[in-house]
């Protein structure tokens, strides 16, 4: 594990430590934060403005879109053709939804109609590929039987989710329900599990953000993880590292280990009804009341393991399905994952690539959106540098990383050898100069003029720097600078070009070289 | 080309038949005057060729000509720079480019001008670089001690009062300087717990830390401490670190030879005692203006077996602490209560007969002490070499008897302002190893003591006599036929002293400073006996001797080469007798106020033509008379101007003077 991994665990163990606190002071309120949330809820629901919400949705899609395609890509590779062809339809789809608030539409059941069909034609051709595959499997090797089973599994459960997802939109009632109720979803979600969603609590507080995050938590399940509050993804990194120390003695629980497939599909929580995909169980109860009144009984909305917590249960941990990884439960010293969503994030940020990269530094890749939200919220504001690249948000942290590594060196801010860019026209300048040597007395008796003494000063030094034949000329500042004192003996001129090299060398090489300061220290 | 001739020179000489071995270490014994080194290269060339191989250190006064200068010199190893004020990019890399490897060690602690750049080439071609001065570089930042990190080879780095570099900084040098031995970051105030503590994890071989008035706590102490070979730890002033972070610490720094914990408020002997525990090696302490001096701090140092001395000066003392700390079972060697309050005779009596090997005790302004105290020191202490007693006004004129009766080791005695008579000199000059002899504001004394002191105390070195108004020609005649060898002189206030002294005086040929301020009836003759006679002098006060005048300029102008730094504040000097001074290259200091004979085109000549002048005291009014650019110009060159708006002040009588001053307390 490197050592960033660690200081967020000691960052970690420190919001937990907090987390344990925020529920004993959160029971009071709590009662009081459903009821807030119902009441504006119910505002909600007999508001007029519902119908603003297909507005306000609208600009969430392009992110939808994004995040669903990326699924998909992995999904579905070998089967290109559904992916250009499911592509359009789930954004006519999230469109239709967004107008069929107002109006439903006849014409776009027909196209989910035909696009069912479609479905349901691939799915046949998959099955009857597993059929035939069944067939030639006789003569390959296992493994690459079992490979390609992965695929068509994988490419079946994508168009299954996609069947049943359009198969739900064809029903405009649910529809209309489930988009008005959106909005309390998440507060919901929030208010009732805090054990689950934890921190979650005072962000939703606030009324005006409650229609931000609710949209995309319902509309794409997968766009939760963008839209999770950083306490939320702390929380799950949490729970993937603090089981390091829980030290279960083997066989006490029961090893699960999904494939890459499951791990990497968007969704675990699927509504039988319409379809829609939840990463948490949780969600999709909350999503599950829009349907209708026979979900919205508390013994719906409850836990269902606590009814049968009664029973002893045996405990689950997972497996990474890496061959070799530390987490892999053929590992010699295996160190089980405790929930789905470690394995999900232990899963991609190990070995997945790295494929979000941060747009304000165009440097850190995430494999987890998470993780890259995490960053942006504080990308440019680690300004502890260290010479391997690494920058740190904490001073104390940089240093704790240079004490630990040999040859690391903390490197100098920008602002302190800004002014670089003016240095370097001068050493175009002075590089000019140093071509026609006769021209230098020249020159610095034309910027004489020019200015105050201190100026010259700089001005002579700026370029003097990189121009080493200015010493042994005649021209030495003092008397070129102020005309007429010229009481000072002056350097013979002598003749030293062999050394020249190594000035030259020596100031060029060095690679924080900046000239800024020089003239600033000049100046005082 | 020089070499070549010089070599060919050689082959013509008698001289020849010597190794250069052989004049090398004949050279070698020529240091006392810098001046006979250059006679001996102004001999022939092949001397000139075997000085210039043979200086190792060069201290330039100028940065012009620093070219030409190491040029001459290529064995030079050390170079101290502290008295050209402007070291710029320019010269850092014409001093990198002409040493390259041979220098190892460069001292800018008084040269400004300079940046990361210049420091960066240094560094970069004197790879040797062993030791590095960059104190009051006020101005450098992260950058520069970047740059001073690529010394790979860096064991010495003082950066005492760089404020603007921090953590960062510390954190290259930690980094890029693994051998360093010493580093001095007082003042440094950018620097915290996170610096520091790199220092001390990355550099193992740190023996001397000095980290006074740093920002930090307790954090940085535990790698600290760890530090195998730490022997001075200088923590003056460190306010963060308190008793209840000292206390977390089991165990001290092993190696630990000197602890300085002056200034440190938060701290009393709680914490001394877990910080000191376990440096079985200590053997200096200093503790100035800390925690009071009681019986429970003595108690928590009474384990430090190897302690020789201790400084608690300005602590408050009580009479059972000292009592305790004359029980400890080591023998200190120093013992420093300079400005100590509740210092009383049961005290101070039951420390020092215990510590019976003292060699140093200071007991300045100990002012409730009296003759049994001195009683005391004088029986037990008979080894003193240094008793620095300034103050000390209850003690009575008999017990300064007891001093010269008892005490014939002493090298140093520091009587300024006390009771002390003739009898008490007379005494005194038994003490034939003296050299350093203050008897300031001693109103007691004649002529006729100073004359036993000068016949007896032939090594005397420096002596005080600042308003001791009784002191006339006859005493500084006796002082000046017996103490050849005296270097410093003070006769401020003398009033009765003339231009007989200075004559007499003018035979002490190693006189470096010369005070005589106050002195009316010195005039230009007694003065240019002292410039044709000291030419050694670099430092000269002669403000208010209101009867020199330019004739006594021109004299030391020609022959007082050396002189740094001069005082004719009220003299009778004009616009000559200052452009003269002009002609002195050495001269850095200046401090003109109130010379009626002065014009502003006058000092306006006299600053162009000081080529190294650095520092210049005048009075305000002169700020509007000279023209703007001029100042500019001298300020680019590394001088300073300080402004003065003083009244011309009438002289007192020294008893009347004395009188005031009492008042004033």
């Amino acid at each position: 594990m490197d050592l960033k991994e660690r200081l967020c665990a000691d960052t970690w163990t420190n919001s937990s430590s907090s987390r344990k606190e925020l529920p004993k002071k959160v029971p009071p309120d709590h009662q009081s934060f459903t009821n807030f949330s119902l009441q504006q809820h119910q505002q909600k629901w007999e508001d007029p403005s519902i119908l603003d919400y297909g507005t306000r949705i609208e600009p969430q899609f392009p992110e939808f879109k994004q995040s669903f395609e990326t699924p998909s890509l992995i999904t579905c590779s070998p089967n290109n053709q559904t992916k250009i062809a499911d592509q359009p339809d789930s954004q006519m789809n999230e469109t239709h939804d967004a107008s069929r608030v107002k109006d439903w539409d006849p014409r776009a059941m027909l196209n989910n109609l035909s696009f069912l069909e479609q479905k349901i034609h691939q799915l046949q051709d998959l099955v009857h590929l597993i059929v035939g595959r069944r067939g030639q499997v006789v003569g390959q090797s296992d493994e690459l039987a079992a490979q390609q089973q992965q695929l068509v599994t994988a490419d079946l459960t994508s168009i299954i989710i996609q069947l049943i997802s359009t198969a739900g939109s064809l029903l405009p009632s649910v529809k209309h329900t489930l988009s008005s109720a959106n909005p309390s979803i998440s507060q919901f979600g929030g208010a009732l599990f805090p054990s689950g969603t934890g921190s979650v609590l005072p962000q939703n507080i606030s009324g005006s953000k409650i229609s931000d995050q609710s949209n995309p938590v319902d509309l794409t399940g997968n766009c939760r993880t963008e839209q999770n509050c950083p306490l939320e993804e702390h929380e799950l990194k949490d729970e993937e590292d603090v089981d390091d120390g829980e030290n279960l003695p083997p066989g006490s629980y029961e090893i699960l280990q999904l494939e890459k497939e499951e791990i990497l599909a968007p969704h675990t929580h699927f509504c039988m009804i319409c379809g829609k995909g939840f990463k948490r169980d949780a969600n999709l109860r909350m999503h599950m009341r829009g349907h209708g009144d026979e979900y919205k009984t508390p013994a719906a909305l409850a836990k269902p393991n606590k009814e049968s917590s009664s029973e002893p249960m045996l405990i689950k941990r997972y497996s990474c399905p890496y061959t070799g990884c530390k987490r892999n439960k053929d590992h010699k010293k295996f160190q089980p994952l405790k929930t789905i969503l470690c394995v999900k994030n232990h899963y991609k940020r190990t070995h997945c690539d790295k494929s979000y990269t941060c747009s304000r530094c165009n440097t850190k890749k995430f494999s987890v959106i998470a993780d890259l939200k995490t960053h942006e919220k504080h990308c440019g504001r680690d300004k502890w540098l260290c010479s391997c690249g690494t920058t740190f948000s904490r001073k104390d942290k940089l240093f704790g990383h240079i004490a630990l590594f040999q040859g690391h060196t903390p490197a100098i801010a920008l602002d302190e050898t800004k002014g670089s860019a003016a240095e370097t026209s001068d050493r175009g300048e002075s590089n000019e100069a140093a071509n026609k040597v006769g021209y230098i007395g020249f020159n610095f008796g034309t910027n004489a003029p020019g200015g105050s003494g201190v100026q010259n000063a700089v001005d002579v030094k700026g370029s003097v720097i990189d121009d080493p034949t200015v010493y042994f000329s005649p021209l030495n500042f003092d008397a070129c600078n102020v005309g007429g004192f010229h009481e000072f003996p002056r350097p013979p001129f002598e003749d030293s070009e062999s050394s020249f090299s190594f000035l030259i060398s020596g100031s060029c090489n060095y690679p924080r070289k900046a000239g800024g300061e020089s003239g600033s220290n000049d100046l005082e | 080309m020089k070499k070549q001739k010089a070599t060919h020179e050689l082959i013509f000489n008698h001289f020849d038949l010597l190794s250069e071995e052989i004049v090398f270490a004949i050279l070698d014994c020529l240091n006392d005057n810098p001046l006979d080194k250059k006679s001996f290269s102004l001999v022939c060339k092949s001397f000139y060729a075997i000085e210039s191989r043979h200086r190792k250190t060069l201290k330039p006064l100028r940065s012009e000509h620093l070219t030409t200068i190491l040029n001459r010199y290529p064995s030079v190893t050390h170079l101290d720079l502290s008295l050209c004020p402007r070291i710029t990019d320019n010269s850092l890399t014409v001093i990198s480019l002409v040493c390259k490897k041979m220098l190892r060690s460069i001292d800018l602690s008084r040269s400004r001008f300079f940046s990361h750049v210049g420091l960066s080439n240094l560094v970069v071609n004197c790879s040797n670089l062993v030791e590095i001065d960059l104190s009051n570089s006020t101005e450098l930042r992260d950058s520069a001690a970047a740059a001073i990190a690529e010394a790979k080879n860096l064991e010495r780095l003082w950066l005492a009062r760089c404020k603007s570099i921090t953590d960062i900084g510390i954190g290259c040098i930690a980094v890029g300087c693994r051998k360093l031995r010493l580093i001095n970051l007082k003042w440094c105030l950018g620097v915290g717990d996170l610096g520091v503590g790199l220092i001390a994890i990355k550099c193992k071989e740190i023996q001397s830390l000095d980290l006074s008035y740093l920002p930090i706590t307790n954090k940085c102490l535990p790698p600290i401490l760890k530090l195998q070979y730490l022997e001075d730890l200088f923590l003056e002033g460190c306010f963060g670190i308190d008793d209840d972070s000292l206390a977390v610490l089991k165990q001290g720094c092993k190696s630990l030879k000197m602890l300085d914990m002056s200034s440190c408020q938060n701290i009393s002997h709680v914490g001394l005692s877990s910080l000191t525990s376990g440096t079985e090696c200590l053997r200096q302490l200093i503790l100035a203006y800390g925690s009071p001096v009681t019986l429970a701090l003595a108690d928590s140092l009474q384990n430090l077996s190897m302690l020789q001395s201790i400084k608690l000066d300005g602590c408050l003392v009580t009479c059972s602490g000292l009592k305790a700390i004359g029980n400890w079972c080591v023998s200190l060697r120093e013992i420093s209560l300079s400005k100590c309050l509740g210092v009383t005779d049961k005290g101070l009596s039951s420390l020092v007969t215990k510590h019976e090997d003292l060699r140093k005790l200071d007991i300045t302004c100990c002012r409730k002490i009296t003759h049994v105290s001195i009683a005391h020191i004088t029986n037990s202490c008979t080894s003193l070499t240094s008793l620095r007693m300034e103050s000390c006004t209850l003690v009575p004129r008999e017990a300064f008897v007891l001093i010269g009766q008892r005490c014939h080791f002493l090298e140093e005695l520091d009587l300024t302002d006390n009771e002390i008579d003739d009898e008490g000199l007379k005494s005194i000059s038994r003490c034939s190893k003296l050299s350093s002899l203050k008897l300031g504001i001693c109103l007691d004394i004649t002529d006729e003591g100073l004359t036993d002191i000068g016949m007896c105390c032939s090594k005397l070195v420096e002596l005080d006599l600042y308003r001791s108004a009784g002191i006339m020609d006859s005493g500084i005649l006796a002082i000046a036929r017996g103490c050849t060898g005296l270097e410093m002189i003070n006769i401020a206030y003398c009033k009765d002293i003339t231009d007989s002294s200075l004559i007499a005086l003018s035979k002490c040929s190693e006189l470096k400073m010369l005070e005589s301020r106050g002195c009316p009836l010195i005039t230009s003759l007694g003065l240019a006996a002292i410039a044709v006679g000291c030419k050694q002098l670099t430092k000269l006060d002669i403000k208010k001797c209101y009867n020199i005048n330019d004739a006594g300029m021109i004299p030391l102008a020609h022959f007082s080469q050396n002189l740094r730094q001069i005082n004719l504040s009220y003299s009778s000097v004009t616009d000559m007798g200052l452009l003269s001074l002009a002609s002195i290259s050495c001269l850095q200091s200046m401090t003109i106020l109130h010379l009626k004979g002065l014009t502003s085109n006058g000092l306006r000549a006299a600053l162009l033509a000081c080529g190294g002048i650095r520092k210049v005291k005048l009075e305000t009014s002169f700020k509007q008379l000279l023209p703007q650019p001029l100042f500019q110009h001298l300020e680019a060159r590394g001088c300073v101007f300080q402004w003065r708006d003083k009244v011309f002040q009438a002289e007192l009588d020294p008893k009347c003077w004395k009188l005031q001053l009492e008042d004033m307390q």
